[in-house]
């Protein structure tokens, strides 16, 4: 018997969750509300399927050839896939004995229960900085601290394992010059990130929400505007990072 | 001839007409990348604005302009230019450009119905001598045509069928006019027809001689035409100008004597390539003035026109010609056939903005240079005019010189021919399989009555066992529809000058294919894993489906649904094979729908997969809109099981992405394109289009297609002007699955 944990869904894509054509699994459950989030579907676990490691690795297996040949690997998403931390290593071991890229996508705020195991089979982070203001980060995940995120990203640098950032830029929410400022900070002091990519704010999650008989907070919030993706993307440029 | 052929390696080629050997003992292969390109001159650009000024015209009116008193052929219009003096490579259809031919050997009725659409009728003339003094086609077949056959093609089972306009997809090999010169090949065809005096006259020899005869008098046609325009093209070509104007004059003539559904330009720019090559290192081409006549040359491509009714556009919309090119591929000595000339092809994408036609394709292997498929790649990003089809899965089963017909036809170029054979409705026929061979949406018996399924919920194996029935009639009907067509069209619409550009004699393919798979196979799918309800009207007839349940469906690499897929390919396969076809052919069978697709769906009644009645189905091998839950990757991988020995004439698949759903940065939807291409070819895929386009991108075309004039989508096997497409086609492009992420 193999763990189990609760999946939300899987998809192929590309460019999008790491390098290359990955296979990302979407876990269910997240302790985070974050209120840009697009996928309040995975916020509860009760809202995925209970699948085994082995039966996911058995799906990921379907397309062991062709992530290799295209070039990409597996990412594992959310929710949160920290809140199940034993799957998800079960499941990243099981990537890295077929030989696959593995990444990790998370919030870093259940960063302590990576276990040495987990980051062991994780060739790749792909770190959420939701914020750089402690305050801010408070007010955008309306449950979380900044504090877990940043430490751990600097034991992810202490072991040498390769981060890309991802900032969600929402106008009038994270965009304060000073919360940028203050999230390229962190990236630059964390020797090992790669890249800092800064996804705009958009709402094609909100019929989820109506869906899920949830308040969507950003319902009128607009898209970034060109200027102000501009803006950000040079701030962090001017800390020495590589923006996308 | 020494002198056209100086500095040419090898030697099997002058003995025999072989221009594949010519061009394996000739061919520079070419790693590198697109730094050597150069951009149009300002000639290109002044003659393709003058066009561009008249596709405003053309789109506004329908047509440009019709010549509707003179039945073109090969010699029936004197010269024509769009600038006199300033064309590199000259020759049009007509004395004009854009100007359309009538061509009514295939069948009066289809020239009538064309002027009338645009507001021209016909010279009263031309309609006496076709009604009463020359026959055509479309009278021919349906002189022969058995009664169930006329009732399969009313009911929509089966559509699209050459019965009434030209067969198209058969491509002569042009190159052989540059290489030899017309004077060796209509020597070579009185070799062959004086070798045939020895034979008995059998109706097949009579036959063969008659040809023979009429492809000798379509090369001196042939000859006389370039000759108006003052060109001896007797001997072979000497540069790589007279190379292109040689090939270019072939094409041309093919044009002016048939109105094919495809009339495919073959595998040319390798070809080519050794003769600007040529004169490059003798010092008399610069790069830039390579690509002027490459330019040059495809401007003309872009302008053939053909006369079409309104009811030929709704199945193959936006006034498609296929001028299918195909470049790349992998030689079988393992080189690969990717020269500069490929290169250039590609580049009139950007030297004169994207356009459907020529239909560039792009034969895909992993073992292509690293330069050329970047290249490629970016092309689609910025164009999305390219398609792709598996050089791996090709090569091996024709040879290294293939090219591609219409969409996904391959033949060996010169060698085979196909009769090209439309498609059958496998959606249709579960229908009819459930109702007793009777027609969902009139109620008429068009298949032989059996007893209709009586149960209540449908189960599995008895719609199984129906269903085979039904496809046993549907193949028989449908072969024995194509056999008639096919004796007629040689009689009485002949393609004289594409013929005489083949081997004699040739390899025939009857080419059948397939409308409907993944509504036919979710369908299936529900019936097996879903409990699915038939509703009945009044008279008894199923017309409705009630499904309680969840089903796996195509597109989702699933092999329950996939599995149904693959049976149902092989099956329909085999039931083909056992037919007896006209002049012996090798039955083969596709997977596509170019857009009539939306026809088919129009046609077809509510379906058990939830479909409702009149919906489009999905084009080609692709999943049904939406279904497709896992994105691209999940979906080619479920076409990519589709048997390829089964479906011979290719498997088609067309996907949307955006900019975003292929990465950040323009090189790294550079690479991940690669990847993904290479990944589904290297899992047996066999056809993919590539749209690169945001959604608002479409949407905002429908609004002002004035600001779109150059907006090309690739739609299952060819590519289209946005604009040109109808409303209902517009909107099920949108409709299809945009595989960006969220």
């Amino acid at each position: 018997m193999t763990v189990t944990g609760s999946l939300h869904s899987f998809d192929v894509s590309t460019g999008v969750d790491g390098p290359g054509t990955r296979f990302v699994a979407f876990l269910a459950g997240c302790p985070l509300r974050c209120q840009y989030c697009h996928s309040p579907d995975t916020w509860f676990r009760r809202s995925g399927q209970r699948v085994s490691a082995d039966s996911l690795l058995t799906e990921v297996r379907r397309y062991e050839r062709f992530l290799k040949v295209a070039g990409g690997g597996v990412t594992i998403s959310g929710g949160e896939p920290l809140q199940q931390a034993a799957f998800t290593r079960d499941v990243l071991r099981g990537c890295k004995e077929m030989r696959l890229h593995t990444a990790l996508d998370t919030s870093g705020f259940l960063g302590d229960r990576a276990d040495d195991g987990l980051l062991d089979a994780t060739d790749l982070v792909l770190l959420d900085i939701k914020s750089g203001v402690p305050a801010t980060y408070r007010k955008v995940t309306r449950t979380g601290r900044l504090s877990p995120t940043v430490r751990f990203a600097h034991r992810l640098a202490d072991r040498g394992m390769p981060i890309w950032v991802r900032f969600v830029l929402v106008p009038g929410l994270t965009d304060d010059r000073a919360n940028v400022d203050a999230v390229a900070d962190i990236a630059a002091s964390v020797a090992t990130v790669e890249r800092l990519e800064v996804l705009p704010f958009h709402r094609l999650g909100a019929p989820k929400y109506s869906s899920l008989g949830l308040p969507f907070a950003l319902a009128d919030t607009p898209a970034p505007s060109e200027a102000l993706l501009q803006r950000v993307h040079s701030q962090f440029r001017d800390h020495g990072l590589t923006v996308y | 001839m020494g002198n056209a052929w100086r500095g040419f390696r090898g030697t099997g080629w002058r003995e025999t007409i072989d221009v594949a050997g010519f061009i394996h003992d000739n061919i520079e292969p070419y790693a590198g990348g697109p730094e050597f390109l150069t951009g149009p001159t300002h000639r290109t650009e002044r003659i393709w604005r003058q066009l561009q000024r008249m596709f405003v015209e053309e789109r506004r009116r329908g047509i440009y302009d019709v010549d509707a008193h003179t039945p073109s052929t090969i010699t029936s219009h004197a010269p024509g230019y769009i600038d006199r003096g300033h064309e590199l490579i000259v020759g049009l259809q007509t004395s004009s450009p854009l100007r359309r031919a009538i061509m009514p050997n295939g069948g009066l009725r289809m020239v009538q119905a064309g002027l009338a659409a645009y507001g021209f009728s016909l010279d009263p003339t031309v309609q006496t001598i076709f009604s009463q003094y020359r026959k055509t086609h479309n009278d021919g077949v349906f002189d022969a045509y058995p009664a169930d056959v006329k009732a399969a093609r009313r009911s929509h089972i089966i559509t699209g069928l050459p019965d009434a306009y030209g067969r198209g997809r058969i491509i002569g090999d042009y190159r052989r006019v540059a290489l030899y010169g017309v004077e060796r090949l209509i020597q070579e065809r009185r070799a062959r027809k004086t070798a045939l005096d020895a034979d008995l006259s059998s109706e097949t020899v009579i036959r063969d001689r008659e040809e023979l005869a009429e492809q000798i008098r379509a090369l001196e046609e042939l000859r006389f035409m370039a000759d108006r325009y003052g060109y001896d093209i007797c001997g072979p070509a000497t540069t790589g100008r007279e190379a292109i104007q040689w090939l270019y004059f072939a094409y041309l003539a093919a044009t002016k004597e048939q109105n094919g559904a495809a009339m495919s330009l073959g595998r040319t720019s390798s070809f080519i390539d050794v003769y600007l090559q040529r004169d490059i290192a003798e010092g008399r081409l610069t790069e830039q003035q390579a690509q002027e006549l490459i330019d040059d040359f495809v401007i003309k491509l872009r302008i053939i026109r053909f006369l079409r009714t309104p009811e030929y556009d709704e199945l193959f919309s936006g006034d498609p010609t296929w001028v299918t090119e195909s470049l790349g591929g992998i030689g079988c000595d393992g080189r690969p056939l990717v020269t500069r000339t490929s290169f250039r092809y590609l580049q009139t994408l950007y030297n004169l903005g994207p356009a459907p036609e020529p239909n560039l394709t792009v034969l895909w292997s992993p073992a292509l240079p690293e330069g050329f498929k970047r290249f490629c790649a970016q092309v689609s990003l910025d164009t999305s005019a390219i398609q792709y089809e598996n050089d791996e899965l090709i090569r091996p089963a024709y040879s290294d010189d293939t090219a591609i017909a219409c969409c996904v036809s391959a033949m060996r170029v010169g060698k085979d021919m196909q009769f090209f054979g439309a498609r059958a409705n496998l959606a249709k026929a579960l229908l009819y399989a459930i109702n007793g061979g009777r027609d969902e949406m009139t109620g008429d018996q068009v298949a032989p009555s059996r007893p209709p399924i009586a149960d209540d919920v449908l189960d599995y194996e008895t719609v199984v066992e129906a269903y085979g029935e039904m496809l046993d009639w549907l193949a028989e009907t449908y072969v024995d529809a194509l056999n008639v067509i096919h004796y007629m069209h040689d009689k009485y619409a002949y393609e004289r000058l594409e013929m005489a550009l083949h081997d004699y004699p040739v390899h025939r393919f009857m080419a059948t294919g397939i409308a409907g798979l993944s509504v036919a196979v979710d369908s299936l799918s529900a019936i097996k894993y879903a409990h699915v309800k038939a509703l009945r009207d009044e008279n008894g007839l199923v017309v409705d489906y009630a499904i309680d349940g969840d089903f796996p469906t195509f597109g989702n690499n699933d092999d329950r649904a996939d599995e149904i897929a693959v049976d149902l390919v092989s099956r329909f396969m085999e039931r083909i094979r056992r037919q007896p076809t006209y002049r012996a052919s090798e039955p083969s069978m596709s997977v596509l729908t170019i857009t009539s697709n939306v026809v088919y769906g129009k046609h077809t009644g509510n379906t058990p997969d939830g479909r409702r009645a009149g919906e489009p189905f999905a084009p080609g091998a692709n999943p049904m809109n939406g279904r497709d839950r896992h994105g691209l990757v999940a979906a080619a991988l479920s076409v990519a099981k589709l048997p390829y020995r089964s479906a011979r004439d290719g498997i088609s698949l067309t996907s949307s992405v955006t900019p975003d759903g292929l990465g950040h940065s323009r090189d790294e939807r550079v690479t991940n394109l690669v990847g993904v291409l290479d990944g589904y070819t290297d899992a047996g895929g066999f056809h993919l289009n590539v749209n690169v386009l945001d959604r608002s991108t479409l949407l905002d075309a429908m609004s002002h297609p004035e600001r779109y004039p150059q907006l090309t989508i690739r739609v299952s096997g060819y590519a289209v002007n946005f604009v040109k497409l109808t409303v209902e086609q517009q909107r099920d492009v949108i409709s299809r699955t945009f595989h960006g992420s969220l």
